[in-house]
């Protein structure tokens, strides 16, 4: 590990103006809890930390029952999943926010971290991508939006510039009648990176029967995160029995394309690409009936 | 809850016979290492101390070309670099490893640092010391090292291979103690043999023919390797290092270094688990290299990924059996063939595998063919019963597959075939008084047993096992200070809680409560000589002489006694930390009283024994476990786990126990998870616990355990060692579970969930 900089601005337009000095030789710290490990490794070389602790922005967890929710790139999952209402009404989040690491990292860790770290394991951008979350992005020449599902390009990379930060997602409110869950698989019960993950929301018509509107997310199944598309078409407008599922499972493993590699081969991941997504869609069925 | 059952027919007697031994006092080193305060080897801090790093090799098989090292030595910081050219030559010496042998030392030199080739990934090639970690991680990639990368061999199988590429050219297989006319990857190909194989066979109603595969798996000790050296100008060498034996580091940093062992000091360190894997030195040599170039103490610590690719993993192996059995659930005939992994160097356990296979048996026909082959994988080393979890995993998975032939319940079909004293093992040597068939019974008998399972995807599986142990040479000293108490000085590291079970067979013998004996672990100067911590015998053989030691101050108390009254000795005894006469004039002195007395006198009591004892007993345990299987991930969920096994006399039965639930928690997780992952180019993919996947507690019931004591008559308090035979059985007892809750076997480790489902989806 070299020797870096640490710099911990109180604004977005100090943090920007410190991108623009640096370019790739910053990065931006959250929780830390890839950063640091990646720095100490010697997976990283950088001469600059921008910690994001300290912007008012980057750190602001609100809910609005008009505009939704808006969560910062470093609010760390405690802080998510200890807010009784808003952990409530985003339970894919939620989910996912109780998955990562142990209650150590819960306590530093970041929904913003995870994404901007582009694993394709991560288990919060699946939950996210089911959510619809939208990331706002600044950088020196203001700001912009791009969705949580094309925000990924490939293992460890995404649209950001050099020269840009995420400042925060920011997620509708939930419809009436819906439900979310996101699940992973994992060989243990703890301490694992996901074989694969997957998140789904459903809103459903009055009847509770009849999908309205659907979202599958697969992780660990491609280089990027996977809104799976053909999935909630098999869902949207049908009744939702388990034929229906069915289908959407093998949509889902039609649209894996993974690799073979420790945590999993190919084709079991294929297979748990299916497993899980009829896992969770059944879960937010059942979430959207209690609500 | 305490969820333990002690199952001792003679428990009362025992309660009655002893005051120290059965019972559970406190460690003496708990608080140390509850407030932090113990000293592992990470935690030296010496002044002037430099920081070792060391640069590793990223090819699976390559020749070393040429190491540059110029770049790094004129970094600021850097103090020294060094290569294997900074050993001297190993020539044909060879090295004494104990528990493991005579060995060549060049293989052994080369391991620590590779020489003209590198034959794993993460193999050693250079090292440096600087003033900061860091300064010496930077001076590594300045360090030009060519390489000519030749193809890797991965599969013990594909090394046996007659066109199999060679790891080295001068390497001959020793085939039934001929030496072999071309080089090959097999290093030796040895055989035991009993009864007639085809007469068994012809006598068999059933024969399977079976294959069955383990991964190479890492002992996985939370504690990284750690050594740091001072060596003096006046060519005096000081070490402090995290192992299980300070003799065997001195030894082979004798002979690696030719430095005399009396210039060679080595102080243990607290040690963070070992399992087996630290035996061989790795750092040791190269901080003791770089402290001689510096000057200066150098501390060299491996990283988690440092210990997965260049220390101990135990052997990946393939093993072929054949079995036979009549319709009454008789064993007639075993055929085996057990091909081992030694990693980089020759040097498996594969004829320990051999030796334990059938152990829990009685098998009169019996051919056991063993070989040990080199692959592109680090130099195995010891791992918690070596060899014997492979070849018995394969034996119980057949007998298991026997019992639901023959609808036979797997505890009958053991007690039918059940070893007992007397019987002939594979070697030829017959059984001392074992207790084989006593375990099986308790397990038979137990509540979890006799208890049924419920449940879709759920089964109960079965196992049994044996380790042989050791017995070896072990030292203490013992003196008797001014209070009463005693200083014990205890050669053998304490890895299992071992300061505290030999105090008390010391204090036993004296009658006095184990608070009273102050046990510590001494350096390589100020004990006698004491092989490793392992084998399971340092209860057993350091006990032992803390038992002499306490006889020999008891005889010497006495004898004071006996010469302040005037009377004859053997009118003077010592019970319950009292001397007093026996010829009726009823004179009596606490060995406190007369402790301080003797201290003013200056009359000094004290004793340092060593013995070897010979009778060391081997180990039996039968395990039974309830399994869950998810049909659709593969997943399978321990339900509940009951370890049963002879542990002659439990001197401590706290630690007993916990020998047994760990032995068991890494049986599961080789049954289920680990394994090295390594890529087409022989790189190791999971050199972290993240992918290297070992169970944790929540993967986990807790462990349940029975202790069964059939003493072992090679003891004077009946001691069988008891650290290493519970993770011979839980591989195969899983896997039988698995086969009762789903109706499929598996005979390949691990049974990972994707296994499971491959398994799953083939049988429908």
């Amino acid at each position: 590990m070299q020797a870096f900089d640490y710099v911990a601005p109180k604004s977005l337009s100090e943090a920007v103006s410190l991108l623009e000095q640096k370019g790739e030789r910053a990065r931006i710290l959250s929780g830390g809890t890839d950063l640091i490990v990646q720095v100490r490794e010697n997976r990283r070389d950088l001469d600059l930390i921008v910690d994001g602790k300290k912007i008012a922005e980057l750190m602001e967890l609100s809910f609005d029952s008009q505009s939704g929710l808006t969560l910062g790139a470093c609010v760390p999952c405690v802080r998510f999943y200890e807010d009784a209402r808003i952990s409530q009404l985003y339970p894919g989040l939620n989910d996912a926010a109780l998955l990562i690491g142990g209650t150590q990292i819960q306590n530093r860790a970041s929904f913003g971290g995870n994404l901007c770290n582009s694993s394709p394991a991560a288990d919060s951008i699946p939950a996210l991508i089911a959510h619809s979350a939208v990331c706002l992005i600044a950088g020196s020449g203001g700001t912009h939006t791009v969705a949580v599902e094309d925000f990924c390009t490939g293992p460890g990379r995404n649209v950001l510039g050099p020269k840009e930060l995420l400042v925060s997602f920011h997620i509708p409110p939930p419809p009436k009648h819906f439900g979310a869950h996101y699940l992973r698989f994992i060989p243990r019960n703890e301490m694992d990176i996901a074989v694969v993950g997957c998140g789904a929301s459903l809103e459903m018509e009055s009847d509770l029967r009849t999908v309205k509107k659907a979202r599958v997310s697969l992780g660990a199944v491609a280089p990027t995160p996977l809104l799976v598309a053909e999935a909630a078409a098999e869902l949207e407008g049908r009744e939702l029995d388990g034929g229906a599922i069915e289908k959407a499972a093998a949509a889902a493993r039609a649209a894996a394309r993974p690799i073979t590699d420790m945590r999993g081969t190919e084709e079991y991941r294929v297979h748990l690409a299916g497993v899980l997504t009829r896992r969770a869609l059944e879960k937010s069925l059942e979430r959207a009936k209690e609500e | 809850m305490n969820p333990t059952q002690t199952m001792d027919p003679a428990k009362t007697e025992v309660e009655q016979k002893y005051k120290v031994i059965g019972t559970r006092p406190i460690r003496h080193d708990g608080v140390d290492k509850v407030t932090g305060r113990a000293v592992y080897g990470a935690d030296v801090q010496l002044p002037g101390m430099l920081h070792g790093k060391v640069l590793r090799s990223p090819h699976a098989h390559a020749r070393v070309k040429s190491v540059n090292t110029e770049k790094a030595e004129a970094l600021y910081g850097v103090k020294a670099v060094m290569t294997a050219a900074d050993f001297p030559d190993a020539g044909s010496r060879t090295a004494n490893l104990g528990e493991l042998g005579e060995v060549p030392l060049k293989p052994m030199c080369d391991n620590v640092m590779a020489s003209d080739k590198v034959v794993y990934h993460g193999h050693a090639v250079a090292a440096v010391a600087a003033t900061s970690p860091h300064i010496a991680e930077e001076a590594l990639k300045l360090i030009e090292v060519e390489y000519e990368v030749l193809p890797p061999v991965m599969d013990v199988l594909k090394a046996m291979e007659e066109d199999s590429p060679l790891l080295h050219d001068d390497l001959y297989t020793d085939e039934l103690g001929e030496k072999s006319s071309k080089p090959s990857n097999v290093a030796s190909h040895s055989r035991h043999v009993l009864g007639d194989i085809n007469q068994g066979f012809a006598a068999a109603d059933h024969i399977l023919e079976r294959e069955y595969r383990c991964a190479t798996v890492h002992q996985g000790y939370i504690e990284p390797h750690a050594a740091t050296a001072m060596w003096n100008p006046d060519g005096y060498l000081t070490m402090w290092v995290t192992t299980q034996g300070a003799f065997t580091v001195r030894t082979s940093v004798h002979q690696i270094l030719e430095i005399p062992v009396s210039k060679l000091k080595v102080i243990p360190t607290e040690i963070g688990g070992g399992f087996g894997g630290k035996i061989p030195v790795y750092g040791e040599p190269v901080a003791a290299v770089l402290s001689r170039k510096a000057r200066r103490p150098v501390k060299v610590v491996m990283d988690r990924t440092e210990v997965f690719q260049a220390t101990g993993p135990t052997s990946g192996s393939y093993v072929k059996l054949k079995m036979g059995v009549t319709n009454e659930g008789r064993i007639t005939a075993a055929e085996t063939m057990l091909a081992y992994e030694a990693g980089g160097y020759p040097g498996s356990v594969v004829s320990l595998g051999g030796i334990c296979m059938f152990a829990p048996y009685n098998v009169e026909n019996l051919t056991i063919d063993m070989y040990d082959v080199v692959v592109n994988k680090p130099k195995t080393a010891a791992y918690r019963a070596p060899g014997a979890p492979n070849s018995e995993f394969a034996a119980e998975c057949m007998i298991d597959e026997f019992c639901e032939i023959l609808d036979m319940d797997p505890m009958e079909f053991r007690l039918k075939n059940g070893a007992k004293e007397g019987d002939i093992q594979c070697h030829g040597i017959p059984h001392p008084r074992i207790g084989c068939l006593e375990t099986t019974e308790a397990a038979r008998d137990c509540e979890h047993y006799q208890t049924p399972l419920e449940g879709p995807n759920r089964g109960r599986g079965v196992a049994s096992g044996y380790w042989v142990n050791a017995g070896l040479t072990s030292s203490v000293t013992a003196r008797l200070n001014g209070d009463g108490t005693v200083t014990l000085q205890e050669g053998s590291t304490d890895i299992g809680g071992t300061r505290t079970s030999i105090a008390m067979q010391l204090a036993e013998v004296l009658g006095i409560p184990v608070e009273d004996v102050v046990p510590s672990v001494a350096d390589t100067d100020s004990v006698g000589y004491t092989e490793v911590t392992g084998g399971s015998r340092v209860t057993f053989a350091t006990g032992w002489a803390a038992y002499n030691a306490g006889q020999s101050i008891r005889s010497q108390l006495i004898e004071q006694a006996a010469a302040i009254w005037k009377v004859d000795k053997d009118q003077v005894s010592l019970a319950d930390g009292v001397i007093a006469t026996t010829n009726g004039d009823s004179k009596s002195i606490s060995i406190k009283e007369l402790a301080a007395d003797l201290s003013q006198k200056g009359i000094d009591i004290g004793s340092r024994e060593t013995v070897t004892p010979q009778n060391h007993g081997g180990a039996y345990a039968t395990h039974i476990v309830d399994v869950e299987v998810d049909p659709d991930t593969g997943k399978v969920t321990i339900l509940r786990y009951t370890a049963v096994q002879d542990a002659g006399r439990a001197i401590h039965p706290s630690y007993v126990e916990g020998q047994m639930q760990g032995g068991v928690v890494q049986g599961i997780g080789w049954a289920l998870n680990e394994e090295y992952y390594y890529n087409e180019d022989g790189h190791l993919m999971n050199s972290s616990f993240l992918d290297y996947r070992m169970p944790t507690s929540l993967d986990l019931p807790m462990i349940e355990t029975i202790i069964v004591e059939v003493p072992n008559p090679g003891h004077p308090y009946g001691v069988r060692g008891v650290g290493e035979v519970p993770i011979v059985p839980p591989q195969a007892a899983v896997s039988n579970a698995i086969a009762r809750a789903v109706g499929t076997r598996l005979g390949d480790l691990p049974m990972s969930p994707q296994r499971v489902v491959k398994a799953l989806s083939a049988k429908s």
